[in-house]
């Protein structure tokens, strides 16, 4: 057989099944568990909400994506889904479907398309969202409530108002109030691990995050009080919403460290912010603000954590 | 527990069709082509002019300098040309064409040594005559790997028996068919290095390759034998010595500043066959195989046999899409089949399209994905995004020098970046800029 035409390239000529879209699909696959528990605690209505987050989500992309003459099939690359759905996932179920379009609306219109799309945004979009939300409807967005919608304060509220808050039990598998997407921490951890397991996501950002919360809080007397090392670690990694973001928030690709170092870095950093603002803070719950702030801080973690490369000597770049 | 090193990827092995299968030799072509160039380092001069006899195993091309390596006629024939012909370095380089005769005429030069006979600087002066270069791709001359550093002394002798790009299988079949050869190359090596210890790594998928190795060497304790993870790019020299010996290479530095020499599997066993019989490096083991290849395996070939002779034997199913000399991993892609194979080719792989599929490239997430696998533990996005804008500095701040190509990145990227071939054109931009000054 005569040879016509060979395409001539750079090696590596092989390619791995990693794609953007695979990855963005397993995120959402993980994520799943979590918000389906939240539609069998709440009722159908979060189901309008979740589907408001991602329909609007997907569409804003397509829309500017349009307008900036960029190809529209960016829009199904998964990316901006999985922003709509943790903008859903982030409000409490009391609020208004139109609170979730316009929050998903501003997570990929101010949050991500902003800065120039997928890959550029310094702030992960959802959370940048959510915190316009809070200062925009602070009200609506703390409209935390039970089964059936009948309003109750979320178990940070009760324990900060010094009230009964529910059994280590509860909190694990998610029956208490809370936003949508943070109640089942055993749901999410199922989810987060699967993403680890799969190298998805790297394990340094999760552990560091909830380690140094845990210990923090184990360690520091809450305000008002003195006692050191009389804390409640476990209640307050099982509360809030400290795994939903610890695990699927804060190991955000674009917007954490490319260096291993600097993810710890990272992790350990929102822990702090999230510990001090949780026990001090004017705020019941502070990881929102926690990654945001760690966000800003990613060029620089990624600066003073650059690694050696192989072979290098001690002390040598 | 088989040993390994950091980072790395696992790509398909795809060794199935051919790991079994014997080394078979094939028909020897009516013309060759040899480059006078089939190693690193310094051209060769022709040294025989068109219209001229040779035979089998005769130099044709020599130069005089410390990084070079002189070529064989790979048949005896007469000589029809001596011009630029393209190799598979993707250049166009001064080669012989020999018409053969096909009487396979032995030159006189062609007589078996005694490595008994021998001192270490005769091993070092033969190796060079017989025109012996590394075989695992590289081509750099056997012998001026064994010279040692300035000041330094050798102390270990490494075979590289790792073969950890997929699809190949030749270095396979040397070692489970020539074990006793690769270990008498190996002792040859050890004594011109003046070497007490050798070692032999070799990736755990190749279970009879051990086998005959071990068969082989006892029970002789001069020699080991290091099983490793299967992984790419296990093979890379420094990840090699960094997994069998436990020692890091400096950076900026080669093996022999630490005292290691690493040569081929097949390296060894063409020097004891050259030992044993007397002929000058001619030939070789390349693995043949791809969708498009209809009989795949392991051949026994004479360098300067074109790719198209060797896919006329084994048959085109479909046309490829890409037609690879060496790996998928690292090895380079032609844009023809009128090639010759040199002494460091080590396989042919027509691809089909599914096989190595275009990815469109976008933009990059951050993932690390990249930074994660790279067993040189540089920054390969940064590298690949600052030399895209011409900003060099950072480019080799961030490692383009260290790179030793092995496209882990790019195999990794899940936004299929071509973070290898923005990194190649960073290190030439870099070099280049060193020499303008």
């Amino acid at each position: 057989m005569d040879i016509k035409k060979l395409t001539v390239s750079s090696s590596p000529h092989f390619h791995s099944k990693n794609s953007v879209r695979r990855a963005m699909l397993w995120v959402l696959a993980a994520l799943t568990p979590a918000a389906l528990f939240a539609v069998y605690y709440y009722g159908a209505y979060v189901l309008v909400l979740l589907l408001a987050g991602i329909v609007t989500a997907v569409a804003c992309e397509a829309l500017i994506l349009m307008l900036r003459k960029k190809p529209v099939s960016g829009a199904l690359d998964g990316s901006a889904a999985v922003t709509g759905l943790l903008l859903a996932l982030n409000v409490p179920a009391g609020a208004p479907w139109w609170l979730v379009v316009i929050g998903s609306f501003l997570a990929i219109g101010i949050g991500k398309q902003v800065f120039g799309g997928i890959g550029h945004n310094p702030f992960n979009p959802a959370l940048a969202a959510r915190a316009i939300l809070v200062v925009s409807w602070p009200a609506r967005m703390t409209d935390w409530v039970g089964p059936g919608l009948v309003s109750a304060a979320t178990p940070l509220a009760q324990y900060r108002a010094g009230n009964v808050v529910p059994s280590y039990l509860d909190l694990f598998f998610g029956f208490r109030p809370g936003s949508l997407g943070e109640m089942s921490v055993f749901l999410l951890l199922v989810g987060g691990l699967t993403l680890i397991f799969l190298k998805i996501i790297d394990w340094k950002i999760p552990v560091s995050f909830v380690g140094t919360v845990a210990l923090l809080t184990w360690v520091l007397p809450r305000e008002g009080q003195t006692a050191f090392f009389a804390g409640d670690p476990l209640f307050h990694v099982l509360s809030g919403g400290l795994i939903l973001g610890a695990f699927f928030m804060a190991t955000d690709w674009t917007t954490s460290p490319i260096t291993k170092r600097g993810r710890i870095v990272m992790g350990v950093g929102a822990g702090i912010i999230t510990a001090i603002i949780r026990l001090y803070g004017g705020l019941p719950e502070g990881v929102t603000f926690a990654i945001l702030i760690m966000n800003a801080c990613t060029p620089l973690i990624d600066r003073f954590t650059l690694g050696k490369s192989f072979g290098s000597a001690r002390g040598a770049s | 527990m088989a040993k390994s090193f950091v980072g790395g990827v696992h790509p398909p092995c795809r060794k199935d069709r051919t790991h079994a299968l014997p080394i078979e030799r094939l028909p020897v072509p009516k013309t060759v082509v040899i480059p006078l160039s089939q190693h690193t380092g310094k051209v060769n001069a022709p040294l025989v002019a068109v219209g001229d006899r040779v035979l089998l195993g005769q130099k044709i091309g020599d130069i005089d300098a410390p990084i070079a390596c002189p070529v064989h006629a790979s048949v005896s024939g007469r000589v029809t040309a001596v011009e630029m012909r393209y190799h598979t370095n993707g250049r166009e380089v001064l080669s012989i064409v020999i018409e053969n005769d096909f009487t396979d005429e032995l030159h006189p030069t062609v007589q078996p040594k005694n490595l008994n006979d021998m001192s270490a600087a005769d091993v070092l002066r033969w190796l060079r005559e017989a025109g012996i270069v590394g075989m695992g791709g590289g081509g750099f001359p056997t012998h001026a790997k064994l010279a040692p550093p300035p000041g330094g002394t050798l102390d270990t002798v490494l075979l590289n028996g790792a073969e950890c790009e997929p699809y190949l299988t030749a270095d396979h079949r040397v070692m489970v068919e020539w074990a006793d050869d690769v270990i008498l190359g190996l002792r040859c090596l050890m004594k011109a290095a003046g070497v007490k210890q050798g070692y032999i790594g070799v990736e755990v998928n190749k279970t009879d390759a051990l086998t005959a190795l071990r068969q082989a060497i006892a029970p002789a304790l001069d020699i080991q034998i290091v099983p490793l993870a299967v992984k790419y790019p296990q093979g890379a020299e420094q990840q090699l010595i960094a997994a069998c010996l436990n020692r890091t290479v400096p950076k900026g530095k080669r093996p022999v500043h630490i005292g290691v020499v690493v040569n081929n599997v097949h390296t060894a066993q063409a020097i004891a066959h050259s030992l044993r019989t007397g002929f000058p490096s001619i030939e070789r083991v390349i693995t043949v195989d791809g969708a498009c290849v209809e009989r795949p395996g392991n051949f026994l070939v004479r360098v300067g046999t074109s790719f198209a002779d060797i896919l006329a034997v084994c048959g085109l199913a479909s046309e490829p899409c890409k037609l690879l000399s060496g790996g998928p991993m690292m090895g380079m892609a032609m844009h023809t089949s009128a090639v010759p194979v040199s002494k460091c080719t080590s396989g042919i792989l027509a691809l089909s399209r599914a096989e190595s599929p275009a990815g469109e490239p976008m933009t990059c997430v951050r993932c690390a994905a990249c930074i994660d696998v790279c067993p040189m533990f540089i920054y390969p996005t940064l590298i690949a995004q600052y030399g895209e804008r011409g900003r060099l500095e950072e480019a080799e701040k961030y490692g383009a020098l260290v790179c030793h190509e092995c496209g882990a990145c790019t195999y990794a990227c899940p936004s299929h970046i071509p973070l290898m071939q923005w990194i190649r054109r960073a290190k030439s931009d870099i070099y280049a800029r060193r020499e303008r000054g």
